[in-house]
């Protein structure tokens, strides 16, 4: 074997915080040959993040290596000063980044920014450096490099910025390259041709890669070996091909098995019982769907998000939009929650024309109480000055005239209680609170009325897969026991498969694809679907391949 | 989240520019418009009337304020009033000050530019203390450095221009005898520069007059040390905490991991973007230093506008102070305009916006 590249050897890390001394990492060591592939994964919390920016000594102020060690090539860099680490860093190791817009220095161009890293390892001249600059950007194969030389990050897509992030990570040749969840944020088809793109840059020159991942599929596809943390620790390690057929961790297993797959059900995600038989009755002839959908669009200043969509939706059905980014999925979302007005088209619930209400005046309409949202982002979606209580109460405040406050604790605590949500949280501000558990609240505050049509936008994007396989769970469950009607908007394919009983595939605002899902995913008619789904990482050992 | 990332238009930045300018100088024609009325008003409802104010003198007969009252219009109908008013300004006419005898636009054509420089030496003094104070603060979080900072910062603040005012001239002129007699622009005997700008700092560059130079700057440092002193928090607490919140940001990361200079990511990565909010603040700043200044030019009898104003009010002379209040308006549209086209000159991305 040839000597180890990167050498980590027991280290630990704690952070100082408000509520004390908090140890992220404990113990962690890890070695990395040149040239190879190690993916770290494990869930937030894990210190997988923060093993690799102590790496690169860029942990924030309150955090510090309490032990351990850090070699690299050979050399004791555990407490390299200031300037060790700049020549260090960047011509001899760089890391890439998640949010790769954020990444950038937002008023610079990125061919100065490429520069800027050009020139502070090298003696070179600007014209030189510009030079250089825009061979990069034809290396990691940006559209129209040239003109693109001069642009500002926010004229280009997350997808392009990141290609610049790994062009100014390339730049100096380095012989490691960190990237710290990479894709995430960005489209399926993005992600793999990003991905695609820098595993073929590292191999080609010979650089070492630490993938930094929560997708375990990622870390399989692209990594040769992979290393899964939990807590602190690095629980088990090993070729990525024997970890995912056989793990041995029951940590590894648990998070296998809550990963979503092409052939997963909602109930092999978690451990349990079988769901509930659906409690849906056919529709009686001669009564309208639960919602029906015709010729909608949506016009922006100069877009047109929503594009003559046209669905219907039947009672208790739950039906998935996917699509990529800038497909409209969440446009259509909001306007048939009408938190915005369609510039035009019909939007017919139980029979009943709702379009023509203006957004403004809908929380007045007696169909808000019908349709309810959760929304995206567990936190942001939270008051951060209600309670837990408050939040669920708030909509039955506002729509249910409940005749006592005793009433309303009733129905609160029953929707908790039906959410998962133990009753002593019910105080708890959302600061307070896990992300799985204000999801909890969010989708408690959703049911609060008794809807009959929920409409879910991204509802787990942002959690664990542990704690989206719980979710996913129990709104299945949920709807199951309810006959609810769904809306179902997910980016993620085999969320949408597990939970929709039909899916609709969205391309620029207009329908590329639709039909039951089992048949949609089994045998896509359209080519865009067909990218889509090959687009998806997976570690089925059957269908794993070797790194690019 | 921007799903769509429009194509940027690269050319004709300087024409969409224009066209801003355009619309934003049309949309405040109405604030002015609000403000000359609501001044108007507000002049006639306050207690004290000018007729009585500039007859003759205390024992003025009932006869003779009404001849007065009758010459100033004041006898008229208030709408009727209103509408002449109006019809003047759209001519340039202010009307006249009872209390100089000259029209309003002379009076303040020949006191802005003191007070403009008054307050741009102010801004620039407090801008020179403020933005490194704010660095270095924001560079050393929790240290002595920024205990200090914010310390001076709270000690401007807290104490009035007039208290500090009065201390610097109590030190600088009383005990220490470094700085001139704190009266005016100018030494009454000093020999003024040829009227070119105004400006008596650019005047005397502009003929070359550098002893005539030093007795102005003179003159100006001491009332622009007071006013730098009171808007000093504000900006330096601004740049620190901007400054800490670029520092903190991932882009500054992106650069440490990157390996280049500690001075390059400060200064071109965490600076540059740190002045962006400390550029609008200046704006509201300038604003609020030029209408603020009042107690600042009487204490130093600095010949501005602020002091003419007071005085014209305390008169209940109603042209200067309908005069000074639009120019107050004006200067502030103009003022907000300029800082938004700096804005988008600095940031990329508000100029696609």
């Amino acid at each position: 074997m040839t000597a180890p590249l990167l050498e980590v050897e027991d280290l630990h890390i704690r952070f100082s915080t408000r509520r004390g001394p908090v140890d992220a990492v404990r113990g962690v060591s890890l070695q990395l040959a040149p040239g190879e592939t190690l993916g770290v994964v494990g869930e937030s919390g894990s210190g997988k993040s923060v093993t690799a920016y102590a790496v690169t000594h860029l942990l924030d102020r309150a955090g510090s290596i309490t032990q351990g060690r850090i070699r690299f090539r050979g050399r004791d860099i555990t407490r390299a000063g200031r300037h060790e680490l700049r020549e260090l860093r960047g011509s001899a190791m760089s890391m890439i980044f998640q949010n790769p817009r954020g990444a950038l220095n937002p008023i610079r161009t990125v061919g100065r920014q490429i520069g800027d890293v050009l020139r502070a390892h090298n003696q070179v001249s600007a014209a030189e450096a510009r030079a250089r600059a825009l061979d990069l950007l034809r290396a990691v194969l940006i559209r129209d490099p040239e003109g693109n030389l001069d642009a500002y990050p926010h004229e280009l897509s997350g997808g392009m910025c990141q290609r610049v992030m790994i062009a100014m990570a390339i730049a100096c040749e380095p012989a490691l390259m960190i990237a710290d969840e990479p894709t995430t944020g960005l489209d399926v088809t993005t992600q793999k041709t990003v991905m695609d793109l820098l595993a073929r840059i590292t191999a080609e020159r010979g650089m070492a890669m630490i993938l930094i991942t929560h997708d375990l599929g990622l870390a399989a596809q692209y990594c040769r070996r992979v290393a899964v943390m939990e807590r602190g620790l690095v629980v088990e390690e090993g070729a990525a091909a024997r970890l995912f057929q056989a793990p041995s961790h029951p940590y590894t297993r648990r998070l296998i098995a809550a990963s979503p797959t092409r052939t997963s059900t909602v109930a092999d995600l978690v451990e349990g019982d079988s769901p509930p038989p659906p409690r849906r009755m056919p529709r009686a002839p001669g009564t309208p769907p639960l919602l029906e959908v015709q010729g909608l669009s949506k016009q922006y200043a100069r877009t047109r998000a929503v594009d003559d969509v046209s669905f219907t939706l039947e009672p208790g059905e739950s039906l998935g939009l996917v699509g990529e980014s800038g497909s409209g999925k969440s446009t259509i979302s909001r306007l048939i929650c009408r938190l915005i007005d369609p510039s035009a088209g019909e939007i017919i619930f139980d029979g009943h024309s709702i379009a023509a209400t203006p957004a403004r005046h809908f929380h007045k309409a007696p169909q808000r109480r019908d349709i309810q949202i959760v929304f995206q982002d567990p936190t942001d979606s939270l008051n951060p000055r209600f309670s837990a209580f408050d939040s669920i109460a708030h909509p039955l405040r506002r729509l249910d005239r409940l005749p006592s406050e005793t009433a309303l604790r009733a129905r609160v605590e029953e929707c908790a209680e039906r959410c998962g949500l133990p009753r002593d949280l019910l105080d708890r501000f959302p600061h307070q609170l896990s992300g799985g558990q204000k999801a909890r609240v969010g989708i408690a505050r959703a049911i609060a009325t008794r809807p009959r049509l929920l409409v879910l936008d991204e509802p787990t994007a942002a959690l664990d897969v542990s704690v989206q396989a719980v979710i996913l769970k129990l709104l299945d469950d949920l709807r199951r026991e309810d006959g609810l009607g769904y809306l179902f908007v997910s980016h993620d394919l085999n969320v949408v498969r597990m939970m929709c009983e039909r899916t609709i595939v969205l391309r620029q605002g207009r329908i590329v694809e639709q039909g039951p899902s089992a048949a949609l995913f089994a045998a896509p008619q359209a080519d865009y679907t067909r990218e889509l789904l090959a687009a998806i990482p997976h570690f089925d050992p059957e269908a794993m391949r070797e790194p690019a | 989240m921007s799903e769509i990332a429009a194509p940027a238009p690269r050319g004709g930045k300087w024409g969409a520019v224009g066209r801003r300018v355009g619309v934003r100088l049309l949309s405040a024609v109405p604030a002015l418009f609000g403000v000359l009325v609501f001044t108007f008003l507000l002049m006639r409802v306050l207690p004290g009337d000018p007729a009585v104010f500039f007859a003759a003198g205390a024992n003025a007969g009932q006869a003779e304020i009404d001849i007065v009252r009758e010459q100033m219009g004041l006898d008229r109908p208030m709408h009727e009033q209103l509408v002449r008013y109006l019809w003047d300004i759209t001519r340039g006419n202010l009307g006249n000050s009872m209390t100089t005898g000259q029209p309003v636009r002379t009076d303040l054509v020949e006191r802005l530019p003191a007070s403009l420089e008054l307050t741009f030496s102010a801004l620039l003094l407090a801008l020179s203390l403020a933005l490194p104070l704010g660095i270095v603060a924001a560079l050393r979080p929790g240290t002595l450095v920024d205990h200090v900072v914010r310390f001076l910062c709270t000690l401007g603040v807290c104490v009035p221009t007039f208290v500090s005012g009065l201390l610097l001239i109590y030190v600088f002129y009383y005990l220490l005898a470094w700085a001139p007699d704190p009266t005016g622009r100018l030494d009454i005997f000093a020999a003024t520069p040829p009227e070119i700008t105004g400006f008596l700092l650019v005047d005397f560059a502009l003929v070359r007059d550098w002893e005539g130079w030093r007795a102005a700057a003179g003159q100006l440092i001491l009332p622009a040390s007071t006013m730098a002193l009171f808007v000093l928090a504000p900006l330096a607490r601004m740049t620190r905490a901007s400054m800490l919140a670029v520092l903190g940001s991932d882009f500054v990361r992106t650069a440490k991991s990157l390996g280049l200079s500690h001075w390059r990511i400060i200064v071109v990565y965490a600076l540059r973007n740190a002045l962006l909010p400390v550029l609008t603040i200046s704006g509201i700043v300038f604003s609020t230093m030029l209408g603020a200044n009042v107690l600042v030019e009487k204490v130093f009898s600095w010949p501005g506008v602020a002091s003419y104003a007071l005085d014209a009010l305390l008169a209940s002379d109603y042209a200067p102070v309908q005069g000074f209040v639009l120019l107050m308006a004006t200067i502030f549209v103009m003022v907000n305009l300029l800082i938004d086209i700096l804005y988008g000159v600095a940031d990329p991305r508000a100029s696609v916006a």
